[in-house]
């Protein structure tokens, strides 16, 4: 009986503590995702209730269609959405060909300079985009390219987080695995695409994520070199929304916005296995 | 088409440290040649050097007579097994096995994916690498495992894979660092019967590295006894048993190891042993040290003692089976171990007195630095089975 009341008293404790901790997270997660729950239930709010004093989470009114409608035909969202997927999926591919060879090189051959060259490569990873602004835009002006797809891409193309990322991840592939590939008769390039991309899949996965979410929720490099409507990606197109409609009609705005964060939710469920690998194998070694 | 590698004088050092002094070699065509020696002896970065994964700091590699210093690895015609078998994790065997095919028999455009089929002549040289794939498979009996991936193979499995991998291009130089060395006791016994197969069945010149003995003996044709970085000896399996050039290599090589017994030179064409004078010519002035090199089986046991016999107490014994090992501790203070036939257990129990004769043909003397002294007039070396040396 003590024993048992004693055991009965521990399982309570433990269960506070777990009760706690879920609390906790709970809280903070709600913290998070609080103003993401806000814009989806704007989105399908009337105008009118969008100002009501009291708070609500579902309408009384659903105003779904009349909202969503009005972001998909007002404005070209489709054609923003279309230019996201075009500039980050050049963005992407143009980032793992720099960056497969550049990290392969780094962690697996031996020349002068290369810890110099990791270095900056560290360097690079400390430099903000903000801070590169004022050059880069000099420079695509002087390529006259500003106003084109090419600016929206060409800044990104070298990835220090990518390169970083990579190496990591090829270091802990072993020496032999490579004398093997070079026996066999493959070039430094085949081992880097045949060889060292398909190893190290969980941290392109993971690399591909981030490069995707920052590219594609970017505004501050497309405000600064896009002028055109049909050349904007999906947040530049949103806050053109905010302009012209002089910030009065926020239902379709979150419905616009809801609209353009989709992809990226879906994408992240797919890939979210791959993902944590990543990230986590890129961390232990 | 199999074909010779020579070694001319070739040297490398990491940083400051000499890994390779001037080593010169010569594996014949067709050749079972092994690098015998401890670890950190050089002899895999030897062997890299040969596959041209490391560049040599001085000396030059010649493989079918060409020189190959300035060849790639891949321009080499070289195979290597590795110790960790060092196969595509993303690959199947099959797919494994065909890619050095692949990487030599199609162009770049045909490698491609995808486009790749669509190229003309594609089909048959992917059938023939197909079939030559099939065909090796075959004959390592590793065909019903060709759509596994290298994580679902056992370490036997994964070895003959890599032994596959190395066989299906016919390579004129096979390479092995260490095959065997993650195998379980009882595999490897059954790997290197059937390495040696290979080697007989293919005709291949094959440079095998190991720190095994029993490996180096048992397979070779000839073995090199590597010691920091220099080449100790090179021969027979025989005559390095038999004949050893130096002291290391006697006590490198036999299991268990050569009993090494310190005597004093009495004359020049005597010793003494523990206060017992044996009649071994040494060809030194009176008053040296040598050190008399006794294999196990080269003692036998006496049934009294007297003159030339040790004598020694019984500390150990050790039932092999067939054999019986004697772990003796001499009255003079050393030890020694002999090999008896298991018949005569009987004579031998532990804290028995007992007289060991040493078989005064079998004795190998080494002076006090090592050096084999072969000037001793019984004829304990067999100079006709020694071994060409480089």
């Amino acid at each position: 009986m003590t024993a048992g009341g004693r055991a009965g008293g521990r399982t309570a404790l433990a269960l506070a503590r777990r009760g706690l901790c879920h609390a906790l997270l709970l809280a903070s997660s709600c913290l998070v995702g609080l103003p993401f729950v806000w814009m989806l239930s704007l989105s399908a709010k009337p105008p009118e209730e969008i100002f009501d004093a009291g708070f609500a989470l579902f309408p009384d009114r659903w105003y779904l269609l009349e909202n969503y409608g009005k972001a998909l035909t007002e404005h070209p969202l489709l054609l923003f959405l279309a230019n996201g997927v075009i500039v980050c999926g050049a963005i992407l591919v143009l980032q793992i060909l720099v960056c497969a060879p550049a990290a392969y090189a780094l962690a697996k051959l031996r020349f002068h300079g290369r810890d110099l060259m990791f270095a900056f490569v560290l360097i690079g990873l400390l430099i903000p985009q903000q801070v590169l602004a004022i050059p880069l835009f000099a420079l695509a002006h002087r390529l006259g390219i500003l106003d084109t797809y090419a600016a929206l891409v060409f800044p990104f193309i070298v990835s220090p987080f990518g390169i970083f990322l990579f190496r990591q991840f090829f270091k802990t592939v072993p020496d032999d695995l490579i004398h093997a590939a070079r026996l066999d008769g493959l070039s430094e390039m085949a081992i880097v695409w045949r060889l060292m991309v398909p190893l190290a899949w969980p941290a392109v996965v993971a690399f591909s994520i981030f490069s995707v979410v920052s590219h594609w929720n970017d505004l501050f490099w497309p405000l600064i070199v896009i002028r055109s409507e049909e050349l904007m990606p999906p947040p530049l197109g949103v806050v053109a929304f905010n302009d012209e409609e002089a910030g009065s009609d926020y239902g379709p705005l979150m419905a616009a916005a809801t609209v353009i964060v989709s992809p990226l939710i879906v994408a992240f469920l797919f890939a979210q296995r791959w993902f944590v690998d990543g990230l986590s194998m890129g961390a232990m070694k | 088409m199999s074909a010779g590698v020579v070694l001319d004088r070739v040297s490398k050092r990491f940083g400051t440290e000499s890994v390779l002094a001037d080593v010169s070699l010569e594996i014949r065509d067709g050749e079972f040649l092994t690098l015998l020696g401890p670890s950190g002896c050089g002899k895999s970065t030897l062997l890299r050097i040969i596959a041209g994964l490391e560049a040599q700091d001085a000396g030059s590699v010649f493989i079918a007579g060409r020189r190959a210093d300035r060849l790639r690895a891949k321009e080499r015609d070289i195979a290597m097994v590795f110790q960790t078998y060092a196969l595509y994790p993303h690959l199947t065997v099959a797919e494994n096995m065909a890619l050095p095919l692949k990487m030599r028999r199609m162009c770049l455009a045909q490698r491609l994916p995808g486009i790749g089929r669509l190229w003309p002549g594609r089909k048959a040289v992917a059938r023939s690498i197909r079939d030559d794939v099939a065909a090796t498979a075959r004959a390592l009996e590793i065909a019903h495992l060709m759509h596994r991936k290298p994580g679902q193979l056992s370490g036997g499995q994964r070895q003959r894979v890599a032994v596959g991998r190395a066989v299906v291009r016919e390579p004129s130089v096979f390479l092995m660092d260490e095959p065997l060395s993650n195998l379980d006791a009882k595999l490897r016994v059954v790997m290197r019967a059937e390495i040696k197969q290979l080697h007989q069945r293919l005709g291949a010149t094959i440079l095998y590295v190991t720190h095994d003995q029993s490996e180096a003996m048992t397979l070779s044709d000839r073995v090199a006894v590597m010691h920091r970085g220099t080449l100790a000896q090179v021969g027979t399996p025989q005559a390095i048993y038999a004949d050893p050039e130096n002291l290391r290599v006697a006590e490198f090589v036999g299991s268990p190891m050569i009993n090494t017994l310190s005597a004093i030179v009495a004359s020049p064409s005597g010793v003494v042993l523990d206060g017992v004078a044996l009649p071994l010519r040494t060809g030194l002035p009176a008053g040296g040290a040598v050190t008399l090199g006794l294999r196990p089986e080269a003692v036998s046991l006496a049934p009294a003692p007297g003159a030339g016999l040790l004598n020694g107490t019984v500390r150990l014994l050790e039932h092999m089976g067939a054999e019986l090992l004697v772990h003796v501790a001499l009255d003079g203070g050393e030890t020694l171990t002999a090999k008896l036939d298991v018949a005569r257990a009987g004579l031998v129990a532990v804290g028995r007195a007992v007289a060991i004769r040493p078989h005064l043909d079998q004795v190998l003397v080494f002076a006090a630095d090592g050096r084999r002294l072969r000037c001793a007039d019984h004829g304990g070396a067999v100079p006709a089975s020694r071994g060409a040396r480089a």
